[in-house]
């Protein structure tokens, strides 16, 4: 009987790693126990391939293509659509003319929302990596675009580099102290930090509301009969280095959003900080024991997660809102697509990037501006973004099914092929 | 005592797992009233074998035969059937429930079609508790009685299934010293009986009194099958581990010196706030080896807890070096010169997931020079780390490698290099040797002496009486929460077992 390794969703066969010697089950002192499921799907996340995350994105489009195919539409052109979009065929170097400029247009605007998608998604890895699961990105997002907009709206004698880093300070700040606060909750009174967050996104949705809605203290007097705040500034846009600025052309918050993903390297890895936060993460007793304060560290991953997300409101705003409406405060979805950008990116900087990349190509690829509808309604197409989206979401979470199925399949083929042979019942 | 019809034969028995080969070809062979033990070290495959045995795994290839008829079994009950039973070594008894109803269960007598028969299944135990010297109280509920007599319920449970072959993993492992020589009478009686017992252990004196012969399993392979009258403990650790093993500890004698670490009526409670420490003194003076002897949960972790920081004493006090450390948290009780083997090294004394380097940094990432201003300085770390891996003997992994690959037994090393490498005034040793084989218990015990001679404190607190015997130079027996005694490391197993049962309460309680 051949002995194969268990193997990735993908098909990519694993090593017989690095496993303890003492694989022996039931053991005297819970030591490691025999490959269980889980342990090989903890062994396979560690093994940290990007395998599972692209065998995961490949299925989910699959999925999507059934979709497609059941509406009665060609899958392939579906997906060209939306890659031609989402402006990615930019980079092809033989797209011409107005077709190149058409992908410009598209890749820019693809770009402005990769900006906070990259960072909502930070925020919630980096909660990650402490073993904590941030759900408030949404609340710490809208506190962020509405304490930026403000300062950007007063303090108009200001000059302009100042303004904005005054502007974007505030909004970062702003999260850090909305997400700090669930930080607290947890580390002091242990109140879990899925539910804390939550409270604090409705209680964000509503302050946020009523400040710049109807009759609200920052809503725009100019035009009191429409829910809006006062335009930003003009001197606090910040400067768009690709495209026209009348155009939604790409903005520098473009490299503010990339250096983050340095910072949050960094932090991590090279920093005191992030080697509690991280120790924290994998083992809270073990961290206590060596004298690392696990509620300190609770606190600190906490409110650095709200500052992404912070950051992420403030760069929307000063890049190319210019002035929030309540309907943005009430319907955002960016901070709940950089959960799923986070989970699929595997809490990495690299991977935040490219998963930030898939969704934010997705999202504008079918939007109703971008997608051209004799090949698919837009309507529908969008439709197909959430499908692909949540397909993701389920399948990173649904690794063990998958591994599951797996194994299952791997038995059957043996009782088959030698049924008088004992065979693996494990 | 045995006859030559083997009762039961393994034959060729090979199980592998991704990356590891549990069994291979084991042949084994169980003679009628027979005790045989299963000698090996951790991971040499005996709790596998027993598993494919009693059907709850399958092997890849080999042969079961049972009486001389080729059996294969899919489910324990299988197993069960054919008159096999299996005492855990974690007990498989439901707390609330009567002894004679656990030993039912799942078979349970009825009358009148629905109704358990209570009677029926009390007089059944009774009957077969008084034929087998297993001395219980079938009324009883299981949560009430003591580790030893639920081991006994299980047992009868095995026997009320009508099992002749029995099955033991480590059953010593829970037991005080007179438990034990219970338990050993209780199976020579079995045995007399016709019953068969294979005896899973990893100690070599317990193995050579009470069984008749003895397989020496090693990576999965027999080693040697002999009879135990001939074998001595020198050449079944030989066989065990593959190499000469010092068994004995090498202790100089020592003057200790002024008192490094002390606890004056220390009271503590534990996580449901019951007080589980009622005013602990003792000190542990510089250059000796203190043992705390007990029986598991009777203060030991919150003693322990209480002197690295972990828990906050609700009274009493504690000294380091004659200064006031009560209440302080771990860090400051790092500081002060507080080394920690914890009892259990994945929950406490490791991250996995943290490379060799990252865990043997747990400590010193937060000063110079393996960080400055808030950054790592990543080569220091792994130069640290390689020095340590170096001088502690580390094997299986260079300095990145994650500590979750490690064996046990170097998992343990690197809790060891990292808290010796602090070089403290005091170290608390808490089972440190907890789970580990005989060449790396061998290493642990040296490592400690080698504490002590450098005029360290060291507190050794183990559940293991013949570790706590040969290492210490002092003996504090506790028990429910008291120190009840102090013994020299020549006093009997016999003595300190009934202090640590509560059976003689010291009036001098001599710190």
């Amino acid at each position: 009987m051949t002995e194969t390794g268990p193997k990735r969703p993908g098909g990519e066969e694993i090593e017989p790693g690095p496993l303890p010697s003492d694989v022996e089950p039931v053991p005297p002192e819970a030591e490691e126990a025999a490959p269980s499921v889980a342990a090989r799907l903890a062994y396979l996340q560690r093994a940290g391939g990007i395998a599972t995350p692209i065998a995961t994105t490949i299925l989910a489009f699959l999925i999507g293509g059934l979709v497609v195919l059941v509406t009665g539409h060609n899958p392939l052109q579906v997906y060209k659509a939306i890659f031609n979009g989402a402006g990615l065929n930019w980079f092809f170097p033989w797209v011409h003319g107005s077709a190149r400029q058409t992908a410009a247009f598209n890749l820019q605007e693809t770009g402005l929302l990769l900006i906070p998608l990259i960072l909502t998604g930070l925020a919630v890895a980096f909660a990650f990596r402490c073993g904590l699961f941030n759900i408030g990105g949404q609340g710490q997002y809208i506190v962020g675009i509405v304490t930026g907009t403000q300062v950007a709206v007063w303090f108009g004698s200001l000059p302009g580099s100042v303004h904005i880093f005054l502007a974007i300070s505030a909004a970062t700040l702003a999260g850090a102290f909305w997400a700090g606060i669930a930080g607290i909750l947890r580390a002091t009174v242990g109140a879990h930090e899925v539910i804390s967050t939550i409270m604090l996104n409705w209680i964000a949705i509503w302050v946020g509301s009523y400040l710049i809605g109807f009759g609200g203290p920052f809503q725009d007097k100019s035009q009191v009969g429409v829910p809006v705040s006062r335009p930003i500034t003009p001197d606090t846009h910040l400067p768009v280095f690709w495209g026209s600025p009348l155009l939604q052309g790409l903005d520098i918050g473009f490299f503010i959003a990339i250096g983050m993903l340095v910072v949050y390297s960094l932090v991590l890895r090279r920093t005191t900080l992030g080697f509690e936060v991280r120790a924290v993460g994998y083992n809270p007793d073990a961290a206590r024991n060596a004298g690392i304060g696990v509620s300190r560290n609770y606190f600190l991953a906490m409110a650095i997660s709200g500052a992404f997300a912070g950051l992420a409101g403030a760069l929307d705003i000063l890049g190319w809102q210019f002035r929030l409406d309540v309907t943005t405060v009430q319907t955002t979805q960016i901070a709940f697509t950089g959960i799923a950008v986070a989970l699929l990116g595997r809490n990495t900087a690299v991977g935040t990037f490219f998963s930030a990349l898939l969704f934010a190509a997705l999202i504008n690829g079918t939007s109703s501006r971008n997608l051209d509808p004799t090949v698919f309604p837009p309507a529908l197409a969008g439709n197909l973004t959430r499908i692909i989206q949540g397909l993701v979401v389920l399948f990173v979470g649904a690794d063990i099914l998958v591994l599951y199925i797996w194994n299952l399949r791997r038995k059957i083929r043996r009782r088959q092929t030698a049924p008088s042979t004992p065979v693996l019942s494990e | 005592m045995a006859d030559a019809t083997p009762v039961l034969e393994l034959r060729g028995i090979t199980k592998r797992f991704p990356g590891v080969l549990a069994n291979d070809a084991v042949d084994l062979d169980l003679k009628r009233g027979e005790i045989h033990a299963l000698l090996g070290e951790n991971g040499a495959g005996k709790s596998t074998l027993m598993n494919i045995l009693y059907g709850l795994y399958r092997a890849d290839s080999g042969e079961i035969l049972l009486n001389g008829r080729h059996i294969s079994f899919s489910s324990a009950k299988d197993a069960i059937e054919a008159g096999i039973g299996m005492v855990h070594q974690h007990f498989m008894l439901i707390p609330v429930m009567t002894v004679a109803e656990n030993v039912v269960l799942g078979t349970e007598p009825v009358r009148g079609g629905v109704f358990l028969d209570e009677r029926g299944a009390e007089a059944r135990v009774r009957e077969l508790s008084q034929r087998f010297g297993l001395a219980v109280d079938p009324e009883s509920r299981v949560e009430k009685i003591t580790v030893g007599q639920q081991q006994r319920v299980e047992i009868l449970k095995a026997l009320y299934r009508r099992a002749d072959i029995l099955i033991l993993d480590e059953p010593t492992a829970v037991l005080t010293p007179q438990e034990a020589t219970d338990l050993f009478g209780i199976l020579r009686a079995l045995t007399q009986e016709g019953m068969s017992v294979i005896f899973i252990s990893h100690k070599l004196n317990e193995v050579l009194e009470i069984a008749d012969r003895i397989t020496v399993l090693r990576r999965g392979k027999v080693v040697e099958t002999v009879p135990s009258a001939g074998a001595t403990q020198d050449s079944l650790a030989r066989a065990m581990v593959g190499r000469d093993v010092l068994l004995r500890v090498e202790k100089p004698p020592t003057s200790p010196g002024k008192a490094l670490l002390a606890v004056e009526d220390l009271h503590a409670v534990d996580d449901r706030g019951l007080e589980t420490l009622h005013g602990v003194s003792f000190e542990v003076r510089a250059g000796e080896i203190v043992g705390i002897a007990g029986i598991d949960g009777n203060g030991q972790t919150e003693l322990v807890e209480a002197l690295v920081g972990l828990r906050r004493p609700t009274s009493g006090r504690v000294m380091v070096e004659g200064e006031e450390v009560t209440g302080h948290g771990p860090r400051h009780m790092i500081d002060a010169g507080v080394g920690h083997i914890p009892e259990d090294r994945h929950k406490l004394g490791l991250v996995l997931d943290f490379s060799l380097a990252e865990n043997l940094s747990l400590h010193d990432y937060r000063k110079p020079p393996e960080s400055r201003f808030g950054w790592l300085r990543p080569r220091r770390i792994l130069a640290r780390a390689r020095k340590l891996i170096g001088e502690f003997d580390i094997r299986g992994g260079v300095a990145q490698t994650r500590a979750a690959a490690l064996s046990g037994g170097n998992q343990q090393k690197v809790v060891i290099a990292r808290e010796i490498a602090a070089s403290p005034r005091a170290l608390v040793a808490a089972q440190p040797t907890r789970g580990l084989d005989v060449g790396a218990i061998e290493y642990v015990h040296r490592r400690l002496v080698e504490e002590r001679d450098a005029s360290k404190a060291v507190l050794l607190v183990s559940l293991e009486l013949d570790e706590i015997r040969s290492l210490s130079d002092r003996i504090l027996a506790i028990y429910e929460g008291e120190i009840v005694g102090q013994y020299p490391p020549t006093a009997s197993e016999e003595e300190l077992g009934l202090a640590m049962t509560g059976g003689r309460r010291a009036a001098e309680v001599s710190a």
